[in-house]
């Protein structure tokens, strides 16, 4: 297929799909089978695409006809085919699950068109090869997500969203702040060019500064420490296919972000961005998540916490900048939105046979429902990083990574993590799946008071198990996964491909500036 | 609110106004001040002017078509003018023009703000339609002119 289609795909048929969604918004099955053709279409398309960049390298495509530094250009290299491919997988999953998951009330008010919407903005997000287009993609996300997690509006949702949406907005505004310092500083947006010209920039101090403006407004949306307390506040609060997505993709969003700017861009410094800063926080964000986790009594919340967590794993990848490390970041993010996804799925199963996301009242679920339990200890054991499943293998290298590197500190700080990560998964086990938990609590809801099993529940075992298997697939076949990470990480660590593959002259990698020249300018201008 | 005999007889001569000014708006839009947005939203402002005049409901029933219905076809719209480019062969998004006999300027750019003229108008008409049903009492109930509904005081 042409690979300017491939490129564009991921984003019209969400978008045509939300179209079509809202024309049919009183045929709500209609509507489910719009969702699925789409996120599959878009599954699809993505590994096209990973086809044709193993084949013929980084894809770019210019919109419009404009050339590269002056219209907004469409990037896919190995990171964004990647992303692209574990969200879509991610998307037909909840695609599925919101059959029998969301209620009539919230499918009336839209949810199938806005799940469109989210996935258009994170689709955008990850091909995007211009900065402020990326802040485009990014409101579109967000917008479409304050609209999923206030969808059904009870109490919990509201006071969760809240927190969410203005916290979310600072992190917009230093966004655009970011951006607009950029362009004064760089005169472009573009992120190839911007990796030629902000390395030519005198006052490298200015770009540091700036390169904190991003840290900042990318460590929101990813929840880093100490910014991450919005994350636990509303992720427990909307129906578990909502928070499902959320969880596990749009952290990851900000993650990617991270990923793209920190290794194309902001490389001047890496003394202080990546070795202090980042490494710092990548630190604290461990050990804070993980924490937090110990002390909650709900499932989702503690499996929020967990994320935060495990964004720190992610970020240290980065932070520690070898060629392994980031290989291991890139394992991670692969591994990690599978499981979280897929935790999220299945506490909102054990919520519809136990009757309730709180640990207190949970218990026994594993002498009724077996099968859900052993779906449930696959991505758990996964997440605590259990050999073989596929955590273990990410903690592998990032370990290996750090002590190459001599950053013992926070190789240390990530065992001690996935070792509390364990004790977090095995309470929720004690609590949700064993029987006779010595809770006062849980006396007043008796286990054998247990809803039966539905054919709406039956279907939402299908992609859990789907993803179970998936995270199987990852242990089992480690070797494949880490070879198309180390793709991705060699592309990570050395520029220059994705700027030949975006501005497409070889000279113009010499000298940035003889581009804007004027003959050049207006040899892009299509007068209509 | 009760209705206003001033504002209903106002509202039927400015309404067609504005819908006219809105559509001017639009087409004047790509190389002069203008466009769908600002179309859109004068569009919108004069049905919110007939619902304050006659009540959401008759407003609801003069525009024939769902708010919902005109932001789904805006989009659509849209989407289908980035895609036109893709049979001739061009880019995505890419804007084609063709000359109508008369000098007329034909091209995929005005299909996009029509789109996004539908949008607006939808967009805006859901949200205040919506204010309506939460009960904002800015609109009139009865259709009844120079009545006052009487669970309602005198505004």
């Amino acid at each position: 297929m042409d690979a300017d289609l491939l490129l564009i795909l991921p984003l019209v048929l969400p978008l045509a799909a939300a179209v079509l969604a809202l024309l049919f918004r009183n045929v709500p099955r209609v509507q489910a089978g719009i969702n699925l053709i789409s996120m599959s279409g878009v599954l699809a398309v993505s590994l096209g695409l990973l086809a044709m960049i193993n084949e013929q390298g980084i894809q770019s495509f210019a919109s419009g006809g404009w050339p590269a530094p002056f219209g907004i250009v469409l990037v896919a290299d190995y990171l964004s085919v990647i992303m692209l491919i574990v969200s879509a997988i991610i998307g037909v999953a909840v695609a599925v699950y919101a059959i029998p998951n969301i209620d009539a009330e919230r499918v009336h008010f839209g949810f199938y068109p806005f799940m469109n919407l989210l996935m258009l903005g994170i689709n955008g997000s990850f091909l995007t090869g211009d900065l402020f287009n990326l802040y485009v993609w990014f409101e579109v996300m967000l917008i479409s997500s304050f609209v999923l997690i206030v969808l059904g509006n009870t109490e919990d949702q509201l006071a969760g969203a809240v927190k969410y949406v203005m916290i979310n907005l600072v992190s917009s505004l230093f966004f655009l702040t970011g951006a607009g310092l950029v362009y004064g500083t760089a005169g472009t947006l573009n992120m190839a060019e911007l990796a030629l010209v902000l390395n030519e920039v005198e006052s490298s101090g200015l770009v540091t500064i700036i390169s904190m403006m991003f840290l900042i407004s990318f460590g929101i949306k990813a929840a880093l420490f100490p910014l991450f307390f919005w994350l636990p506040a509303s992720y427990h609060t909307p129906p578990a296919a909502v928070s499902a997505f959320f969880a596990g993709l749009l952290t990851k969003v900000g993650v990617y972000a991270m990923i793209r700017v920190f290794t194309l861009l902001f490389t001047q410094d890496i003394g202080y961005t990546h070795t202090t800063m980042l490494m710092w926080v990548a630190g604290l964000t461990m050990v804070t998540g993980v924490l937090g986790a110990a002390a909650q009594n709900d499932f989702r919340r503690v499996l929020s916490f967990h994320i935060v967590s495990q964004i720190g794993y992610m970020i240290m990848g980065l932070a520690i900048y070898t060629p392994l490390a980031l290989i291991g970041a890139v394992f991670y993010i692969i591994h990690h939105i599978i499981v979280k996804a897929n935790l999220f799925l299945v506490s909102g199963v054990a919520q519809r046979l136990g009757g309730s996301f709180s640990l207190k009242k949970l218990k026994g679920l594993y002498a009724h429902h077996p099968g859900l339990a052993i779906l449930f200890l696959i991505p758990a054991f996964s997440l605590a990083g259990f050999p073989p499943l596929s955590g273990f293998w990410a903690k592998l290298v990032l370990a290996k990574a750090g002590i190459e590197a001599g950053a013992y500190g926070i190789v240390a700080v990530a065992i001690a993590v996935g070792l509390f990560t364990m004790f977090s998964m095995t309470k929720i086990w004690v609590k949700a799946f064993l029987p006779g938990s010595s809770d006062p609590d849980a006396a007043e809801n008796d286990a054998t008071e247990r809803r039966p099993m539905t054919m709406g529940t039956r279907l939402m075992y299908v992609p859990i198990a789907a993803l179970a298997g998936i995270t199987i697939m990852i242990s089992v076949f480690a070797g494949p996964v880490f070879d198309l990470a180390e793709r991705s990480a060699n592309e990570l660590s050395d520029s220059s491909a994705y700027i030949e593959a975006v501005l497409g002259h070889e000279e113009s990698a010499a000298d940035p500036y003889t581009r804007l020249d004027l003959d050049r300018r207006s040899g892009g201008v299509h007068a209509p | 609110m009760r209705l206003s005999l001033i504002l209903r007889t106002a509202a039927r001569l400015l309404v067609p106004l504005m819908i006219l000014f809105s559509v001017f708006l639009m087409l004047r839009g790509h190389n002069e001040a203008g466009g769908g947005f600002i179309g859109g939203l004068v569009s919108a402002s004069a049905f919110a002017l007939y619902a304050m005049a006659y009540g959401t409901q008759d407003a609801r029933r003069a525009l024939y078509a769902d708010p919902r219905t005109l932001m789904a076809s805006g989009v659509g719209i849209a989407l289908v003018s980035a895609l036109i480019p893709l049979f001739s062969g061009a880019p995505f998004f890419k804007g084609l023009w063709t000359t109508l006999p008369g000098g007329v300027k034909l091209g995929t750019p005005i299909l996009f703000d029509i789109g996004v003229y539908l949008l607006v108008v939808g967009m805006t008409l859901v949200v205040i339609y919506e204010l309506d049903d939460d009960g904002l009492s800015l609109f009139p109930r009865d259709n009844r002119p120079g009545t006052t509904p009487p669970s309602s005081p005198a505004a």
